[in-house]
Parts: C-alpha cells; structure tokens; sequence
C-alpha cells in the first residue's frame, strides 16, 4: 500500500496503481462536528482537482468536499451516504467517499505528506 | 469587542467545550460528547444549558405598572398572579416583532428574560416607552441555568428543595447558600425542565452539583436542534420586526381579552391580521428523503412557484429525519400539502407538516 497523501481543504488520498481512494481527515471531522448527511460524485463523473465533490452536512452546516486530485468517479461509498455517522467514527478508513481513476500523476505532487498534514492542521487550527 | 464571559466560562473549557461568538458572548456550541449525544441526552436524562447571555431584565413598580406594560404587551399582565410567567411580544406598530420574551409576575413588579441579541435595545425602548417612570434594573449579577429532560426534576429537587412543586410556566424564590434563587417550571426544548435565575458567584458550584446528580452539560447546537425539533421559533430567523406574531403562527400568545379590548402597541394589524388573514404563515416542513433544508432554502409549489422561504433547518437527532421551518403563502399552509425546497440548484420534495416534529408532554399540573 502506498503513502497517503493529504490536501489543504482536508482530504486524504491512498494511491493503488491508477486508482486513489479519497476521503476526509479526522482533523475534518472534529471540526464538522456530528456528520448527518453526505452527497457523493455521480458514477462515471469526471471531477477537477480542487473541484466540487460532494457535501457533507453536520448538524450546524453545510461543506463542500473538494477532490485534491482530478480523474473519473470509480466507485462511490454508499455505507456512509446510509450511516453518515461512521464518517465520525472511521474517517481515514471505512468511511471513504470515492475512488477516482486518476487522469495526471503529476497532481500529486502539491499534496503534502503525514507529517506536513499534521504541522498544517495544527497551525490552521490555531 | 472582546466577548464577555458567563460565570461558567471555566467550567466550560472543563467539560471539553468548543467556544464560540454569540450574541457578544463566548459561549459552548458543543462539548466533547457531540450535538447528537448531546440531544440524546437530554431528551432521555437530564441537561444543563448555560443561557446566561440572556437579558434578565427587572421592573420594579406598583398596580400602575401592569397596567402600563399591557400598553406594550399584547398579554394580560393585570390579572396575572404572582409568580406566574407569560409568552409575549415586544413589537412596533405594525405588528413586526422586535424580540420574543417570557414576562413573570414577582413581588414587586415583573422580571422579563430578554434574547441576548436584543436586550439591550429591549432596555432602551422599554424605558422610552414606560416614559422613564420605573426603575429598570438589566442584571450583570445573575447567570440564567436551565435544566431540562425527563429527569430534570428530580436531579434539581435534590439539590433545591420544593421545586418539584412547581406548576409549568410558573416560578418561586428558593434558597441556596444562602442567597435567593429564583426558579420558573419552563424550557425552550420541548422538554420539561427548569430555568433559574442564580447570583453569578454560587452559579458554578451549583451546576457541578447538577452534574454530580447526573445531568449533562448541553451546548447551543444541541439547543437548536431540541427547540427546533419542538417547533419553537429562534428569533433573527423564525421571526424577527417584519412579521407578526400571527404570521409566525403565535396568536395562541395573544390573549382573546386583549385582541378584543386592543390598547396595546400593534394591536391594529394584529386585528386585522386575525380577522382578514395573512398572506404568509409559518409552517412545519418535512423534507421525504434525507436532504437538509437550512435557512434561506427557496420553497416552491408542486407547479414550480416560488412560495416561501425556510428559516430553520436542520437533522432532528430525536425524530431521525430532517426538520424545517418556514414560511409559505397561506393557501399553501395546510398540513400535507407537498412542496419542494431547492438545495444546491436541485428541487427535493417535502411536506408541510404539523409542529411540533417531537412531542412529549409539558408537566401541566403538580406532580411529585
């Protein structure tokens, strides 16, 4: 398994040969608060890096969750569009939102890794 | 501006508190359980809410004084028994609503609890409109605590004798260390419960002893979604000084003396509104699947006319659905009646729906 990767709005990404699983950190998720309800990316839609890609909605509001990476929507996560509430409790695991079929490598160049993600969402926080 | 702290600021930040600017205050949207945990909580046991930002407004003065606040209020205030607290409206002349607001009856004159945005051009109007006759007295020294959930009056009957005497919407004065507490039966979360009014210094020991007999801390997120899951308006968004009482569906709060014998400010539209009808009237919203409509959500009619606008939305944590407020033009009011709220450029069905979403009864009479 490969590195995983991280965006400044807060994303994550696992990359497997062409295909990167995306997903929204924990760091996200403790500032959403309780998750109540997510939109995903249609199937066979193609997203844009830092693009639209889906929603996710706590009790208090609404948020955009962006793509950090462009390429077309694989798979998308139905468990959690059913129990949004398992975005809270696994975010960085079984509540992925969506696979992408990556379009240019070269994109992933600009995330960060763990440890700058880490010193990043510390210092944003504060 | 810095904002101003309540008395429980430190216990706050103890209990895992996420702060945030409210109303000029620093206050708990949520603590380390979570707004759904939070809710749960309540509607199931037993939380405490720090409403301290509120304005906890005295009146000091004699007969002359009901008789010129009903010029104001659109409630009976002269016959009203000591102890016994009202709903009511502070209005201008057309009816619009400059701040929704709970008038008790006390030795001595009225106490009226006041929304934190509003109180202090609450205190300036008043005082005009009294003519500057009676002493006013917006307290700095008192915290506002509420406790409210099923288990609210036997956690709070430990730690303060007698309360559970209390009938709803009425009040007494209690003691505790040694200092006057005064405690009303009444609540904003649908729930029964309580709302004491506390010297700021006693304000922190006695909620810990709340804890300490098992009831939660409970933050404004979770106070939103309780009081909306109930159908109570939140002033700034369910209503506000351009509509009316009748128009937010409030006329139960208007007594039938009063719109009879008027002498109060905005009595003529509300007349006229009560005898001709309004054009727009809050409602209860359902949505069918799982979208959530929040504030400003365009409502459109089943042939695609815009008629309305919600004012509240949210995730009803004890109804496990949506829930919404708003208002509609009246011929679209009926209970039923499918509509559909544009949220991110897409139409989703909803219905128009009896308020409240979540009902559990108030305590009407004594109990023990």
């Amino acid at each position: 398994m490969s590195e995983v990767k991280y965006s400044k709005e807060h994303e994550w990404l696992k990359l497997d040969g062409e295909i990167a699983t995306i997903g929204i950190t924990q760091h996200a998720t403790e500032m959403l608060g309780d998750i109540v309800f997510v939109e995903l990316p249609d199937l066979g839609s193609n997203v844009e890096k830092d693009g639209n890609a889906g929603v996710v909605e706590s009790t208090k509001a609404a948020s955009d969750v962006y793509t950090p990476i462009s390429g077309e929507v694989v798979e998308n996560n139905q468990s959690i569009v059913d129990d949004p509430a398992k975005i809270n409790s696994d975010p960085e695991n079984e509540a992925w939102f969506f696979k992408l079929k990556i379009k240019d490598k070269s994109e992933l160049d600009s995330l960060m890794n763990k440890d700058e993600y880490d010193k990043f969402s510390k210092e944003s926080a504060s | 501006m810095e904002n101003k702290k309540t008395a429980l600021n430190s216990l706050h930040k103890k209990y895992g508190a996420k702060l945030v600017s409210f109303a000029g205050y620093e206050m708990p949207i949520q603590y380390s359980d979570g707004i759904i945990e939070e809710h749960k909580n309540t509607r199931e046991n037993a939380g405490i809410f720090d409403v301290s930002h509120m304005g906890q407004l005295f009146i000091k003065g004699d007969e002359t004084l009901a008789k010129n606040l009903e010029k104001i209020f659109p409630t009976e205030l002269s016959n009203a028994k000591l102890n016994q607290s009202k709903y009511s409206f502070l209005m201008n002349e057309e009816a619009g609503i400059h701040d929704d607001l709970i008038i008790t009856k006390v030795e001595g004159g009225f106490n009226i609890v006041l929304n934190a945005a509003c109180k202090h051009s609450d205190l300036k109007l008043l005082s005009r409109l009294l003519d500057n006759k009676y002493e006013m007295i917006l307290s700095e020294e008192l915290s506002l605590i509420a406790i409210q959930g099923p288990k609210a009056v036997k956690i709070l009957e430990k730690v303060i004798n007698g309360v559970s005497n209390l009938k709803f919407m009425n009040g007494g004065t209690f003691k505790y260390l040694d200092e006057d507490i005064y405690i009303t039966r009444s609540g904003y979360t649908g729930e029964d419960g309580f709302e004491i009014s506390i010297k700021n210094k006693n304000t922190e020991i006695f909620v810990e002893k709340l804890i300490n007999e098992g009831a939660k801390l409970i933050g404004l997120g979770a106070r939103d979604t309780l009081r909306l899951e109930a159908g109570l308006c939140l002033y700034g968004h369910d209503m506000d000084i351009n509509k009316s009482p009748v128009e937010a569906n409030l006329k139960w709060a208007i007594s039938k003396n009063r719109i009879r014998e008027g002498g109060f400010i905005g009595f003529e539209k509300i007349k006229s509104q009560i005898e001709k009808g309004v054009s727009k009237i809050r409602v209860g919203i359902k949505p069918e699947g799982k979208i959530i409509a929040r504030e400003k959500t365009s409502i459109f009619s089943e042939d695609d006319k815009n008629i309305g606008e919600i004012t509240s939305g949210t995730f009803g944590p004890s109804v496990q659905a949506p829930v919404a407020m708003g208002y509609v033009e009246n011929s679209f009011s009926k209970i039923d009646t499918k509509v559909f709220l544009e949220v991110r450029g897409k139409k989703y069905p909803a219905n128009i729906s009896n308020l409240p979403f979540y009902k559990k009864s108030y305590v009407k009479g004594v109990s023990k």
